[in-house]
């Protein structure tokens, strides 16, 4: 397809790779940020074509993954009325509350749909006008203009019985989360192409100066991905910080003002709580008051809820990218995509889903001897 | 989560009030909603993400950047030729 296989052009990939061998001459960090991005460099080895000098940790760009435990426990709360339709993404189906999943849910009887838009749970909700339809609207920047248009939607025809659970989270505060952290390694971002798609690459900028650190906004196929590392190396080895944009062909420097405005209608930007990592300030939106007759927060009261999460999982130091999953104990051996422990095991995005999908797991060290 | 693709616009069309399009991957098609591109014409490429297209693909920038692509790959030949770095 036009625009995409072009961009997964091997010999093209090989030449951009000389290039970056001749530019490195000392080791460098790399973070790409976003969990679409570290899906596609594990599941092309890119990160095992780079020269050895070049290290990529993967960030806590999936926002299936860092959707805080409480949250996913109030949406199970709601998911459990009988008057309820919940709706959500398929890859939230499988994602551990204190107490199963929502696939589990809908085995015991709740309603639970997968849809592929908002505006597909929208027209669940005009189809049956004697249910509640909740969508569990969870994303980073990318996803927010499109819930946010379900809302407005809703609000114009009047439709009465549809809300939207709200964990929306943003890249730039969560990138300057891992730069203040003490144990920081990260010297460098590929930053989140289809983010900036909307948001443009000027939120970047603010980044860039105060950190002194290249943020180069890549795309997602292994020849995109490619030129952002060359990009950052070269910028790297020259002591330059800059905003580069190497997915021109959709990103901005402004972005889509009117997927932006949308954005400013509805949302409102909040404190949020990110799974795995703790509270981000400035980092997440919830509904505006404006729209507070179709926030599920406020729709339905759920009880005080306790969220447990299990003791093993290290995710947070995965997501600042100190740690690789494979330093993991529990890592392919109690913790699987079937049973995962934490977040960047739940969603095929995270980094210990694509190491587990693309065969990274450890080898057992000592084979068991036939007797 | 943020997975996006580049389509082929075919047909537009208004739905609820709404600017909608139908949109070519490779072999299928689906609709795609227009408000964040309304400008997008049958014939132009636009990035979907949940049913929403979030860009128009730019052309000449895709045109520039793949220049500098292919440009990449003759010096680079010719560096091997030669036997040297480019």
């Amino acid at each position: 397809m036009r625009y995409l296989d072009e961009y997964r052009d091997p010999d093209v990939a090989s030449r951009l790779l000389e290039r970056i061998r001749a530019a490195v001459t000392r080791p460098w960090v790399i973070m790409e940020v976003c969990g679409g991005q570290t899906h596609s460099i594990v599941r092309y080895g890119v990160d095992r074509l780079l020269p050895e000098e070049i290290e990529l940790v993967h960030g806590p760009g999936c926002p299936v993954c860092v959707t805080a435990l409480e949250t996913i426990d109030r949406a199970h709360a709601i998911a459990e009325r009988p008057e309820v339709i919940f709706t959500s993404f398929g890859d939230m189906l499988r994602v551990p509350g204190s107490h199963g999943d929502l696939l589990g849910l809908k085995a015991r009887g709740a309603d639970v749909r997968v849809v592929y838009s908002p505006l597909d749970a929208l027209a669940l909700a005009r189809r049956n006008p004697d249910r509640q339809v909740v969508f569990f609207g969870i994303g980073f920047e990318t996803t927010a203009p499109a819930n946010a248009m379900a809302l407005v939607t809703a609000k114009r025809e009047g439709v009465k019985n549809f809300s939207l659970l709200v964990s929306h989270v943003l890249v730039p505060p969560a990138i300057a989360w891992v730069l203040q952290a003490p144990d920081n390694r990260v010297q460098a971002f590929l930053g989140p192409g289809h983010v900036c798609a909307v948001v443009g690459s000027r939120p970047y900028e603010g980044l860039v100066a105060r950190y002194r650190t290249p943020i180069v906004i890549s795309g997602f196929e292994p020849v995109d991905l490619l030129e952002g590392v060359l990009a950052a190396v070269r910028q790297l080895e020259e002591g330059r910080a800059e905003v580069e944009n190497a997915y021109a062909r959709m990103v901005s420097r402004d972005g889509n003002r009117a997927a932006k405005a949308m954005i400013d209608e509805v949302f409102e930007v909040i404190d949020r709580p990110w799974r795995g990592v703790g509270m981000i300030p400035k980092s997440g939106y919830r509904i505006s008051y404006e729209y507070r007759a179709y926030d599920a927060e406020r729709v339905f009261e759920v009880e005080a809820i306790e969220a447990r999460e299990p003791a093993a999982c290290i995710s947070g130091a995965i997501l600042r990218g100190v740690k690789k999953p494979c330093e993991c104990p529990a890592f392919g051996v109690t913790c699987t995509p079937r049973t995962p422990l934490g977040a960047t095991m739940v969603s095929n995005e995270g980094a210990c889903a694509a190491y587990f999908q693309y065969g990274r797991a450890p080898v057992p060290r000592t084979l068991p001897v036939a007797p | 989560m943020c997975l996006a693709i580049p389509g082929e616009v075919v047909e537009r069309f208004e739905k609820h009030g709404m600017r909608f399009g139908k949109v070519r991957f490779g072999g299928i098609s689906r609709e795609v909603c227009l408000e964040y591109e309304p400008s997008a014409q049958p014939g132009d490429f636009v990035l979907v993400h949940v049913g929403f297209a979030i860009a128009t693909v730019d052309r000449e920038e895709a045109a520039r950047a793949w220049e500098v692509l292919e440009e990449i790959g003759q010096t680079a030949e010719f560096a091997d030729e030669e036997g040297q770095e480019p």
